[in-house]
């Protein structure tokens, strides 16, 4: 296993264990946050505080960075415009996770924990995935999609 | 929590601290953003990208080691809807939905949102808007998944 594989899971397992300590990846917690109107729990508020704390700084050295520690360069999202598809992709994200309560991590995170349900929403998120690339879709803005990695800051 | 009886701010700060920092890791040392639905996409061979394949999938299975690590030593509390339908229903959904918008709770809500990205600002307000409405209309309805 090369360094960069070892600092992918060093940091799969950070992310999951932090996700399971936040309450992050209980499902009936995550619903009761959306849930504003009801018995309103603001506990993810804080996770989500928390999280974009030490990622504000690790932004501030990469920008003073000509490449990241393991690796020969950073791979960054390309900075394109707001559109539809972005809206849309995001809103239907959003229908799924009041529906449940299981947002991407969280759901792959919990399979270690209570992996029935976790398996059943996980198959089915990859068969989400498999229904969009069936999406015809202009080649271009496809290239964008997924993970968008390209090289620009 | 005053007023809030189910709240845990103190766990939901540490753990989230955590989350920052794995994503910090992922940023500074390999240069990639930790988004877990384009991760998992790319595991699974599904997503699209450059990123060596060993990469996505050595995350995506390093995120359930971590959660069963605090399952065994902490304990943890992951109360599931009942309905295998409706986890099916919202999985399709969630899986479509974030490829779609190139990204979820994590790349745009996290990665994202402390970049100041528009584009992961504009997502995270859509995301965060529609599952607060879906998160209601389902109170309202009755429906307890």
């Amino acid at each position: 296993m090369n360094r960069q594989t070892l600092v992918s899971l060093a940091s799969g397992a950070l992310f999951g264990a932090g996700l399971a300590i936040s309450g992050m990846i209980d499902p009936a917690r995550v619903r009761a946050f959306l849930d504003v109107g009801g018995a309103w729990d603001p506990t993810l508020a804080f996770v989500m505080g928390g999280a974009i704390l030490p990622m504000i700084v690790a932004w501030a050295i990469v920008r003073r960075r000509a490449r990241p520690i393991v690796a020969t360069e950073f791979h960054l999202p390309a900075t394109r415009p707001i559109d539809g598809r972005l809206i849309a992709g995001a809103a239907l994200f959003g229908i799924g996770w009041g529906l449940a309560g299981l947002c991407p991590g969280p759901a792959i995170a919990s399979l270690g924990v209570e992996p029935i349900p976790a398996l059943i929403f996980c198959a089915a998120m990859v068969l989400g995935f498999g229904l969009f690339s069936l999406v015809p879709l202009p080649s271009i803005t496809r290239k964008g999609l997924g993970d968008g990695f390209q090289a620009a800051r | 929590m005053p007023g809030f009886p189910q709240a845990m701010p103190l766990h939901g700060l540490i753990g989230g601290l955590m989350i920052g920092l794995a994503a910090a890791l992922m940023l500074l040392a390999n240069g990639r953003v930790a988004g877990c639905s384009g991760l998992f996409a790319r595991a699974t061979g599904i997503g699209s990208g450059d990123m060596p394949r060993s990469l996505a999938l050595a995350f995506a299975i390093g995120l359930p080691i971590g959660a069963a690590i605090v399952g065994v030593t902490i304990g943890v509390e992951a109360r599931f809807p009942a309905s295998f339908a409706l986890l099916a229903v919202a999985g399709v959904i969630v899986g479509f939905g974030t490829r779609l918008g190139s990204g979820c709770t994590s790349g745009h809500g996290v990665v994202g949102l402390s970049r100041l990205s528009p584009r992961s600002i504009a997502a995270t307000a859509t995301f965060m808007a529609l599952g607060i409405v879906t998160a209601t209309a389902l109170r309202l309805w009755g429906v307890v998944p």
